[in-house]
C-alpha cells in the first residue's frame, strides 16, 4: 500500500477513531482511507470546512474522550499552526500528519518537499516543547504513526508525523501485525474524585493526568496562561512556571522519545545526517562513497524534534563531518550545526523539491567532506 | 469594605447559582452595565430548567469579552481561539454524542473570524446550541467596530461612523441550516430564558443571538453612555414577532429590534442518532 494508506491503517492500529481533515494533495489518501475504515470500526470522520476547523475539531475529539488525528500537506500545515499552540496549551493528546510538498505558499502540490521541519518546531507562536518523527517508507509511516500516538497520550501534547509527498504516494509491502503485538499507551486518569481535580496539577514526569468531558470533574481549560486549577494566571510567575513544564516535559525524556538508526558511526570521517525520503536517497551516495574507499557513516533521525542533540555532539567529537542532505535550503542542518558546534564542518546539500536529490550530489559532498 | 472584598461575600452567601459558577474565579472582569452577567444567569437557569444532567453539559467559548464565560461556568469548560469555538466543540460532540455541547461566545468570534465554521455548523446542522451574544463592538480590544456594527455607528476604528452593513445574525443563521433560530434582549430576561431552555432541548443546530449592552465603548460612542441608558432603549425599541421572517429583523443604528422566535423547524442531524432513522 502507499505511504499515505498505511498512515491511515496506523492510525486505526493505535486506537485513532476520530478523523477530521480537509482534502489536500498529497495527503488526501489518509483522508479517504480514513472515511472508509473509520465506520468499520465505530469511529467518525468528519470533513471539516478548512484546516483551521479541522485541527481544532480534534482537539475538541481528544477532549471528548477518542483518539483523534488530522492530515495535511503544507499550506493545511500553515492553517493549523493556531490550533497546535492550543493543543500544546491545553496539554491535548493528538496526532497532526503533515505529507510534506515543495513550498512556499501553492509551490508544487504534488512534488516533495521537506521545508516544513522549522514550521513544525517553531510554527506556533510562542515558546514550547513539540515532538516530530519523520518516516522514509511506507512500513515505517505505518509504525510510527502508532508511536506518534503513543508519545501523545504519553506526553499530552500534538506529535507531528512530518512524512513527505515521496514516501506518502510510494507503494510498497506494509507487514501489519496482529493486534495482540501492537503496543498502545492509553491516557493516563485522574486518580482523585472530581472536585479534587485539577486539570494542570503534573506527576512528578511533569505531566498531568487528564480528565475527559462528561464524566464529572467539570474542570476548566483556556489557551491563556493558566496555573494548575487551569484558571488563568496573567502574570510572569505563572508564565515562567507553566511554559518552562511545557518546554521541560520533553526535553527531560528526550531519551525516551528519540529514536535514531546509525550505520557504521564508529571510525568513520564522514557522517551523513537525514531523515524521511532524503535518507533513502543518502544511502545510494553511502554505499558508493564506501565502495571508493571513504570511510562514510549514516544517521537517520527517526525522531527530528526534539532534537538529538546528546548523539550528534558524542559523534561530532569523533567525525571529521557531517553531510546534511535535505529538500530545502537548510533547516535541519543548522541545528546539527549548533549541535557540533565547531568540533567537525557541517555541509548542507540543499534541494529545493519537486524531485528528491540525485545520489551524485550527495556523493560529491561526502567526497568533499572526506577531503 | 473594598468591592472585592463584598462581592465575595456576597458569593459566599449561597447564591442559588453557586453550585455551577466558580466562584472562587469572582469577581469576574466585565464592565460595570455590560450585559454578559445576565445572560450567563439566564443561560445557568435554562440549562437546570431544560432537566440535562450539568454532567453532560460542556460549554465551549472564543475569544472576546463573551468567551470568558466558559471560565466562569462550572460544568466542563472550554476557553479556546479566536473563532474556532464551533469546530472545537463540533469535534467534542461529534466524539462524545451523549453531550450537550454549547458554545458561549461574542459576535465578533461568531462572525468575523468564525464566521465560516458558523455557516458549515448550520448546513451541517451539527447537535449543539449556540449562544451569541451581540454587543455591536469588539470590546475586549477596547471598541472597534466589527461584522455587527450598525452603518454609521461610531467606534474607534470608524471615528466618522462606519462604512460598511453589518450582518442580520438570524438570517445567516437560518439561511446556514439552523432549526432553532431566536433572538432577546438582556431586557427579556424570562424569555431568554425559556428560549435556552428550548434551544438546548432542540436536536441540531439552535442558535439564539443576545443583544447586549457595552456602555464602556458601543454605547459610549453611540450617544447611550450607560448599561441603563442602553437596556431603556431595548425595552422602548424591542418588539416581539414570533415567527418574523429573518430576513426582515436587521438591526439598524435606530429603530426597532425584532426579538422572539423566528425559526423552529425539523431537519436530519449530526451526530446521526444510532437506533433512530433519522429523516427529519
Amino acid at each position: 500500500m502507499s505511504g499515505d494508506e498505511a498512515c491511515a491503517e496506523g492510525a486505526i492500529s493505535a486506537g485513532c477513531r476520530f478523523f477530521a481533515g480537509y482534502p489536500i494533495t498529497p495527503a488526501t489518501e489518509i483522508a479517504e482511507r480514513m472515511s472508509d475504515r473509520l465506520p468499520e470500526v465505530g469511529g467518525t470522520y468528519i470533513q471539516m470546512e478548512d484546516e483551521l476547523a479541522s485541527m481544532a475539531a480534534i482537539l475538541g475529539a481528544s477532549w471528548g474522550g477518542v483518539k483523534a488525528m488530522t492530515a495535511t500537506s503544507g499550506p493545511g500545515f500553515s492553517l493549523m499552526m493556531e490550533n497546535i499552540g492550543l493543543g500544546v496549551m491545553l496539554e491535548t493528546p493528538c496526532v497532526v500528519v503533515n505529507v510534506q510538498r515543495a513550498g512556499p505558499s501553492t509551490g508544487l502540490p504534488t512534488m516533495v518537499g521537506q521545508g516544513d521541519m522549522m514550521q513544525a518546531r517553531w510554527g506556533s507562536h510562542g515558546c514550547y516543547g513539540i515532538i516530530a518523527v519523520c518516516p522514509s517508507s511506507p512500513q515505517e509511516v505505518y509504525g510510527l504513526t502508532i508511536k506518534a500516538f503513543n508519545l501523545s497520550e504519553r506526553f499530552r501534547l500534538p506529535v507531528l508525523v512530518m512524512t513527505d509527498g515521496a514516501v506518502g504516494h510510494m507503494y510498497e509491502k506494509v507487514v501489519i501485525p496482529p493486534v495482540s503485538k501492537i503496543h498502545t499507551v492509553p491516557r493516563r486518569r485522574p486518580d482523585v474524585p472530581p472536585g479534587e481535580y485539577w486539570p494542570y496539577e503534573p506527576d512528578a514526569d511533569l505531566v498531568p493526568p487528564m480528565a475527559n468531558t462528561g464524566e464529572g470533574y467539570r474542570f476548566h481549560v483556556t489557551g491563556l496562561t493558566h496555573d494548575e486549577r487551569g484558571y488563568p494566571a496573567m502574570n510572569a510567575e505563572a508564565q515562567d512556571k507553566l511554559i518552562r513544564r511545557l518546554v521541560e516535559k520533553v526535553e527531560q525524556h528526550h531519551h525516551e522519545i528519540i529514536e535514531l538508526e546509525e550505520d557504521g558511526i564508529d571510525g568513520a570521517e564522514v557522517v551523513v545526517c537525514a531523515y524521511g525520503i532524503t535518507a533513502r536517497v543518502s544511502m545510494i551516495a553511502v554505499e558508493r562513497a564506501r565502495r571508493e574507499g571513504i570511510r562514510v557513516a549514516m544517521l537517520r533521525l527517526v525522531t527530528v524534534w526534539p532534537f538529538p542533540e546528546e548523539r550528534v555532539r558524542e559523534i561530532a567529537g569523533q567525525a571529521r563531518a557531517f553531510v546534511v542532505p535535505e529538500i530545502n535550503y537548510g533547516q535541519v542542518s543548522l541545528e546539527v550545526e549548533r549541535c557540533v558546534g565547531g568540533m567537525s564542518r557541517t555541509l548542507l546539500v540543499p534541494h529545493m523539491g519537486g524531485t528528491v536529490h540525485d545520489p551524485e550530489t550527495i556523493l560529491e559532498a561526502i567526497r568533499q567532506a572526506a577531503k | 469594605m473594598s468591592a472585592t472584598a463584598a462581592t465575595n461575600e456576597r458569593a459566599e452567601e449561597k447564591h442559588p447559582l453557586a453550585a455551577y459558577l466558580r466562584v472562587d474565579r469572582l469577581p469576574h472582569i466585565w464592565c460595570a452595565g455590560c450585559g454578559l452577567g445576565i445572560v450567563l444567569g439566564a443561560f445557568l437557569r435554562g440549562m437546570l430548567e431544560s432537566g440535562l444532567s450539568p454532567d453532560k453539559v460542556a460549554v465551549v467559548s472564543g475569544i472576546g469579552c463573551t468567551g470568558r464565560a466558559a471560565g466562569y461556568i462550572k460544568l466542563d469548560t472550554f476557553h479556546t481561539t479566536h473563532g474556532r469555538a464551533i469546530p472545537f466543540a463540533t469535534g467534542l460532540k461529534l466524539a462524545n454524542p451523549e453531550l450537550k455541547v454549547v458554545v458561549f461566545s461574542g459576535d465578533g468570534d461568531l462572525a468575523a473570524i468564525g464566521g465560516n465554521h458558523l455557516i458549515h455548523a448550520g448546513r451541517r446542522n451539527i447537535d449543539m446550541t449556540v449562544l451569541c451574544v451581540n454587543n455591536f463592538t469588539y470590546g475586549m480590544t477596547g471598541g472597534q467596530f466589527g461584522p455587527t456594527t450598525p452603518s454609521t455607528a461610531r467606534s474607534t476604528t470608524s471615528p466618522a461612523g462606519n462604512e460598511e452593513y453589518p450582518f442580520n445574525m438570524p438570517a445567516l443563521a437560518a439561511a446556514s441550516g439552523a432549526v432553532y433560530v431566536a433572538r432577546w434582549t438582556t431586557a427579556q430576561v424570562r424569555q431568554m430564558e425559556r428560549s435556552i431552555t428550548e434551544a438546548l432541548l432542540k436536536k441540531g443546530l439552535s442558535f439564539v443571538e443576545v443583544i447586549s449592552p457595552c456602555p464602556t465603548y458601543y454605547g459610549r460612542m453611540n450617544q447611550q453612555p450607560t448599561g441603563l441608558d442602553q437596556m431603556r432603549y431595548y425595552r422602548s425599541n424591542s418588539v416581539v414577532r414570533h415567527g418574523a421572517d429573518p430576513n426582515e429583523v436587521g438591526i439598524g443604528i435606530s429603530g426597532q429590534i425584532v426579538t422572539g422566535k423566528f425559526i423552529d423547524v425539523e431537519r436530519p442531524y449530526l451526530p446521526r442518532p444510532k437506533d433512530e432513522s433519522n429523516d427529519g
